[in-house]
C-alpha cells in the first residue's frame, strides 16, 4: 500500500477504485462476524473457496466475507448480488448447489426464506419482513463492505467524508454540522454529541487532548457494537478522525473489551491499513493535521463502561468511577482533556457527513435524530440487530421486525437497556422509543439491548437473575451500590424460594429507591431499575409469589410441583428420559410424579407432545 | 471565593473546597465514616450525602467528593437525605453491627430496627487503610482487589508486602476498628501494629457501667496478654 500524499491523491485512488469494479458480477455474500462464524459461516467459507477455485469460477463469480447482516437467526446465511437473493440457515451440502446456481444463473427455490404466517417463499433479502421494516443506515455498510479491505470500504464511498472536511478546513463548521444534526450519544445517557465536542474544542490545548471511542459493550444479549466493530471498523476510524479534527484532539483510543477477539482483529488490521495509506498519523493526507488511535483492551469489567471508570482503566488504575465534576471534558485521562462517546455515536458522524446533517436529521423525531441499532433477542421469533429510526413503536419492533412470539405463549415485557435497564409491559407497546419516553416508562435506552419475555417468564425471576450479574459487577466503591445490590438479590431470592412477605416487599422497594438515589455512577443508579419496574408493572407476580406461594410462570422451582394430567397416553417417553426416575406407572396407563424424588428440570414437559404434563 | 446556599445560609467558601468541609466550618453536622482529614476524598461510604439542586433536577451527592459550585443550593438534613441516611445506617448495621462507630452513628440517626438477614461482617471497604497506606506513609502495602462482593482489602496475593513497615496506621484509622490484627498467625498479619495501639477501653475510665461494643476487643485482649 502506498502513502497517500494529499487529498488529490486520495479522491484518484478512490476514482480508480470505483471505475475497476464492476457491479454485474454475480457475488457470493457470507456473513461471518462473531454469530456467523459460531453458526458455521467458516465452513460455508471454505466450501466456496474451493468450489469456485476448482471449477475455475474465481473470475465470474466473486466472494465477499462480510461481518454481520443482524439476521442472526438465520445464520449461517448467504446473499447473493447482485440479485439480492437470499438463503437462509446454509448447510455444507447446499453450499455447493448455490455456486453452482450462481454459475447456471438462477435460483434454488427450495432453499428460499419462507415466511412463518403466510408460508409464502421470498427471494429477495430485501423483500423479506426482518429487513423490510428496517431503517439500516449503519448496518447496510455491514452488508457491503469486507471489513479487513480499507479499499473496499474507500470504493463504498468510505474516508470521502473526511477527506471533504479537510479540504474544507474549517473545524468549527464540523462541530455545527454535528450540533445541528441532533445526534446524541449512543452509549445510553443521550448527551448531544456536538455539545460534547464544542466542550472539548473550548477546553485550552496545553498538553494535548484525547477522544475515546467506548467500545466496552457488557450488556448481558447486547452486541451491536461488536457487529460494527466487526463489520465496518474504518466507519469508527473515520468518525474518531472527523471528531479528532473537529474537537483538536491528537490521540484516540478505542477501548475494547478482549471477550471480542474478531472485533479486535479486524481493528487491529484496520488502524494498520489506515496508518499504512497515511489517514492516520503525522500529517494526515500531507495536512497539517495529526492524529493517532491507539487499541486498548479492557480486562472484562462491566463498569469499565462507565465514562470515568474506563479512563482509570485506561490509565491504568482500578476501573472505578469518580466524581463528576470534573468531567472528563475538563480532565480525562492523565488529567487532559477527554471526550467519549460510543462506538454507534462514532459510526454515525460518517453519515452525518455524507449527506449532510439536515438530511440525517430528517430520520427520528424532532429531539432524537437518526436511527438506533437494537439486539433484539429472548422469546421472538426473528432475533438479531434491528436499525430502526428513533420514535419506532415497541410494537413493530417486536412484531413486524422481531415476527412475535416464537410459541403460543403471549409476549409480556419487553427488557431494554440490558440489565440496569426496566421492564416494559406488553400494554406499553404502543410507545415510541426514544430517550425520554424509555426513562418515563421506568427503563432507560442503554446501549440498546431489547430482551423480549413471555408469560412463561417470572419477573421476579428476571430481576433475581439482573441483580445477580449486578451484584458481581458492581466495581463495590459504593456501599450502597455493592451492599444495596446484594441485599436485594437476598431478598429476591428469598421471594423466589416462597420465603417472602409483604415486609420484605417494602423493604426492597424501600431499599431500591435508596440505591438509586445515593450511589455515584450510571451502573449504581440504574441498578434498581430491574427491581423498580417488574414493581410497578407485575406487582401482582410477587404478591402472587408471597402470598400464595405459587409462581404464575412455573419458573421458580422450590413454588412449582409438576404432575400429569388425563391426556397421558402412557407413552413413556417422560419415564425414560427423567434423570431423577420420578415417573412411575404402566405401560398405556396414567403415568404418576413422585415430588419426592422430582428434581423440576422440566425434561419431561418438554418431551411431552400431547400437553399432559401441568405446572402447578 | 464561591458563594452558595446551605440550608438556606449564604455563605461563602473559597474556590476547591468540598460541601463537607464548607457545611462543616459553618456548623452543619454531616455524619462521615470514610472521610479523614488530610486523606484524598473517596466517596465510599455515602454517608455523607447532601441534596443538590431544585426542582426534578434535585439530587443526592456524597458531600465529601463535591466540590462548591456558585450558586448551589445544598440541604443537608432534607427529608430525602435522612431517609437515605437511615438506609445505609441500616445497611451497616445489617453487616457490621459489632463496630461501635456504626452503632453510634445509628443511634443518633434514630434507626431503631435492623431488617436484614444479619451478617457479621467487619470491614466496610471504606478503603482509608488504603488512602493512608499510600498517600501518608507512601507504602502503598495494601490495597482493593476485585470488584462486586468479592471485593476486599489486602496485600497482593495475601502475602506479607515487603513495603509494609508495619507502622498500624491503618488500623489506627480504621473507622469501624477493623482490619483486625490477625496476630495468632504471625504469617498474615497486614502490620502487626496493633500492639502499639493504647486499648480504646482507657478512655472510658471512670465510667464502669459503659459497655464495650467490641466482641472481642483488640486492643483488650493483646493486653490481657
Amino acid at each position: 500500500m502506498e502513502k497517500l500524499k494529499s487529498v488529490t491523491d486520495f479522491k484518484r485512488l478512490q476514482e480508480r477504485l470505483v471505475a475497476d469494479r464492476d457491479l454485474t458480477i454475480p457475488t457470493l455474500v457470507i456473513p461471518a462476524g462473531t454469530c456467523g462464524q459460531a453458526s458455521g459461516a467458516n465452513d460455508l467459507i471454505r466450501i466456496a473457496k474451493r468450489e469456485l477455485l476448482s471449477k475455475k469460477l474465481t473470475e465470474k463469480i466473486h466472494l465477499r466475507i462480510t461481518g454481520c447482516h443482524g439476521f442472526c437467526e438465520m445464520e449461517p446465511f448467504v446473499v447473493v448480488e447482485p440479485r439480492g437473493t437470499f438463503y437462509p440457515k446454509v448447510g455444507l451440502k447446499e453450499m455447493s448447489q448455490i455456486v453452482e446456481a450462481i454459475e447456471k444463473g438462477t435460483v434454488l427455490e427450495g432453499l428460499l426464506w419462507v415466511d412463518g404466517e403466510t408460508k409464502k417463499t421470498i427471494e429477495k433479502k430485501d423483500d423479506i419482513p426482518f429487513f423490510h421494516d428496517q431503517v439500516r443506515t449503519i448496518l447496510v455498510r455491514n452488508d457491503k463492505i469486507d471489513p479487513i479491505r480499507i479499499y473496499n470500504y474507500i470504493e463504498n464511498g468510505g474516508y470521502s467524508a473526511m477527506t471533504r472536511i479537510l479540504e474544507k478546513g474549517n473545524p468549527e463548521w464540523v462541530r455545527e454540522e454535528v450540533k445541528t444534526s441532533g445526534l446524541r450519544g449512543r452509549g445510553g445517557a443521550g448527551f448531544p454529541a456536538g455539545l460534547k465536542w464544542e466542550m472539548l474544542a473550548q477546553q485550552p490545548n496545553g498538553n494535548g487532548k484525547f477522544i475515546i471511542c467506548n467500545a466496552d459493550e457488557g450488556d448481558p444479549g447486547a452486541y451491536m457494537d461488536r457487529s460494527v466493530l466487526e463489520g465496518n471498523p474504518h466507519s469508527i476510524i473515520e468518525g474518531m478522525i472527523i471528531g479528532a479534527y473537529a474537537t483538536g484532539a491528537i490521540e484516540g483510543v478505542i477501548y475494547v473489551r478482549n471477550e471480542y477477539p474478531l472485533a479486535i482483529k479486524h481493528l487491529v488490521i484496520a488502524l494498520r491499513q489506515a496508518r499504512e495509506l497515511g489517514l492516520l498519523g503525522k500529517n494526515v493526507l500531507g495536512t497539517e493535521f495529526t492524529f493517532d488511535i491507539h487499541l486498548m483492551r479492557g480486562a472484562g469489567a462491566f463498569v469499565c463502561g462507565e465514562e470515568t471508570a474506563l479512563i482509570r482503566s485506561i490509565e491504568g488504575k482500578m476501573g472505578e468511577p469518580r466524581q463528576r465534576p470534573p468531567f472528563p471534558v475538563q480532565k480525562g485521562i492523565d488529567g487532559k482533556p477527554t471526550a467519549i462517546n460510543n462506538v454507534e455515536t462514532w459510526a454515525n458522524i460518517p453519515i452525518i457527513f455524507e449527506n449532510g446533517a439536515e438530511d440525517f436529521k430528517r430520520t427520528g423525531t424532532k429531539k432524537n435524530s437518526g436511527t438506533k441499532i437494537f439486539s433484539l433477542v429472548g422469546k421472538v421469533k426473528y432475533t438479531g440487530l434491528v436499525e430502526v429510526p428513533m420514535g419506532t413503536t415497541l410494537y413493530k419492533v417486536i412484531y413486524d421486525i422481531g415476527g412475535g412470539p416464537v410459541g403460543e405463549a403471549k409476549i409480556k415485557a419487553v427488557q431494554t437497556g440490558g440489565p440496569s435497564g426496566g421492564c416494559i409491559p406488553a400494554k406499553l407497546f404502543d410507545l415510541t422509543i426514544d430517550y425520554e419516553n424509555l426513562t418515563q416508562a421506568g427503563a432507560i435506552m442503554g446501549s440498546g439491548g431489547m430482551i423480549v419475555m413471555d408469560e412463561q417468564t417470572c419477573m421476579v425471576d428476571v430481576a433475581k437473575y439482573f441483580m445477580n450479574f449486578l451484584k458481581d459487577e458492581s466495581c463495590g466503591k459504593c456501599f450502597t451500590c455493592r451492599k444495596g445490590t446484594q441485599r436485594m438479590y437476598e431478598i429476591l431470592d428469598g421471594i423466589t424460594r416462597g420465603e417472602g412477605t409483604l415486609e420484605s416487599l417494602d423493604l426492597l422497594e424501600e431499599l431500591a429507591i435508596t440505591v438509586k438515589d445515593t450511589t455515584l455512577c450510571g451502573l449504581g443508579q440504574t441498578a434498581p431499575n430491574p427491581v423498580l419496574s417488574t414493581l410497578r408493572y407485575f406487582r401482582n407476580e410477587y404478591l402472587e409469589h408471597i402470598e400464595h406461594k405459587r409462581c404464575p410462570a412455573g419458573v421458580c422451582k422450590e413454588l412449582i410441583t409438576y404432575c400429569i394430567n388425563k391426556n397421558c397416553t402412557g407413552c413413556q417417553l417422560c419415564l425414560r428420559i427423567c434423570p431423577s426416575e420420578a415417573i412411575t406407572g404402566k405401560k398405556k396407563e396414567l403415568q404418576v410424579i413422585d415430588p419426592e424424588k422430582c428434581i423440576k428440570c422440566g425434561a419431561c414437559k418438554s418431551i411431552c407432545k400431547l400437553s399432559a404434563i401441568d405446572i402447578l | 471565593m464561591v458563594s452558595l446556599h446551605i440550608n438556606g445560609l449564604e455563605i461563602a467558601a473559597e474556590e476547591g473546597t468540598t460541601l463537607l468541609e464548607a457545611s462543616r466550618f459553618y456548623g452543619f453536622p454531616i455524619p462521615t465514616l470514610c472521610h479523614m482529614d488530610g486523606l484524598s476524598p473517596y466517596g465510599a461510604c455515602r454517608l455523607c450525602l447532601v441534596e443538590i439542586g431544585e426542582g426534578a433536577k434535585a439530587k443526592l451527592v456524597t458531600s465529601c467528593t463535591y466540590p462548591v459550585e456558585e450558586g448551589l443550593k445544598v440541604r443537608t438534613a432534607s427529608s430525602r437525605v435522612i431517609k437515605a441516611r437511615k438506609m445505609i445506617l441500616e445497611l451497616l448495621l445489617g453487616s457490621c453491627p459489632q463496630s461501635k462507630t456504626i452503632q453510634d452513628l445509628a443511634s443518633a440517626s434514630e434507626v431503631r430496627t435492623q431488617r436484614f438477614k444479619q451478617e457479621y461482617e467487619d470491614c466496610i471497604l471504606c478503603g482509608r487503610c488504603v488512602r493512608m497506606c499510600e498517600e501518608q506513609m507512601m507504602a502503598k502495602a495494601i490495597g482493593f482487589r476485585s470488584r462486586g462482593e468479592k471485593r476486599s482489602i489486602g496485600t497482593p496475593f495475601d502475602i506479607q508486602s515487603e513495603d509494609c513497615r508495619r507502622c498500624g496506621a491503618c488500623l489506627y484509622i480504621c473507622p469501624t476498628c477493623q482490619l483486625r490484627c490477625t496476630y495468632t498467625e504471625p504469617d498474615r498479619p497486614i502490620c502487626g501494629g496493633c500492639a502499639n495501639l493504647s486499648p480504646p477501653c482507657l478512655e472510658k475510665e471512670g465510667a464502669e457501667d459503659m459497655m464495650c461494643y467490641m466482641t472481642p476487643c483488640v486492643a483488650c485482649e493483646i493486653k490481657k496478654d
